[in-house]
């Protein structure tokens, strides 16, 4: 019969698979068009800000 | 002069990733969404309260941003499980755990709604609380995903099957019986 709960020794091994995953995922490094999004979204604000001076 | 809260975006780019990554288990679909929400975030920075938790109004950009194309292109969106698989299958975990594979494979198995829930509460460190908040559901309704979302994983690793959790590649078995071994 299967459990309601997961026991508490599966679950903190779900836990630490999920935190690991996660992390591995963040370590990952960022592609370059996020960066250079930025980059766009800041220059165009400031040509902005430029415009309205 | 107050510090500009876009300046904060950068920080929180590779956790947004990794929960779009998780979220749409697919890496360019993953990309496209924290583009998006990089942008609403930025446009709409006046809406965000400086002393909040930028990290999660981030989150819910990007999770808001996930249901809403999911709902405009669900047949395309329901059909990535296989290329997820694929993605995790031609990067196995470096360190030869191939219980790492299991577990993303299994884990990408489960609904949306509940592989979103573990990231926030399981890998993120929100509270079920926050995770309500920003899910846009009751505590109950995250505790309930968290929870089956945990007992499908234990079940598709059978974690809860009888005998010792800790025992569960051939590996492990080899080297603890080797150690058994020597000792006699």
């Amino acid at each position: 019969m299967s459990k309601e709960t997961p026991s508490e020794k599966a679950r903190q091994q779900i836990d630490a698979n999920l935190k690991r995953v996660f992390r591995e995922q963040e370590q990952a490094e960022l592609p370059d068009q996020l960066r250079e999004l930025l980059a766009k979204l800041k220059a165009q604000e400031s040509s902005n800000l430029d415009d309205k001076a | 002069m107050t510090a500009d809260p876009r300046d904060e975006l950068i920080e929180h780019l590779p956790a947004l990733r990794a929960f779009a990554i998780s979220l749409t288990r697919n890496g360019s679909t993953a990309d496209d969404m924290v583009q998006d929400t990089v942008v609403k975030a930025w446009t709409n920075i006046e809406k965000f309260e400086p002393g909040t938790n930028m990290r999660a109004w981030l989150f819910t950009i990007l999770r808001n941003t996930f249901y809403s194309s999911r709902r405009k292109a669900k047949r395309e969106v329901a059909d990535v499980d296989g290329i997820f698989t694929e993605n995790m299958a031609e990067k196995p975990a470096h360190d030869g755990h191939l219980q790492m594979t299991d577990f993303r494979t299994a884990f990408a198995k489960l609904p949306d709604e509940q592989r979103e829930t573990l990231i926030l509460v399981g890998a993120s460190g929100f509270s079920y609380e926050e995770a309500a908040e920003m899910c846009n559901v009751a505590v109950g309704t995250i505790k309930s995903r968290a929870n089956r979302g945990r007992k499908r994983l234990a079940e598709l690793m059978h974690l809860d099957a009888d005998g010792p959790v800790e025992l569960t590649d051939k590996v492990t078995i080899a080297v603890v019986s080797n150690n058994g071994n020597s000792a006699f």
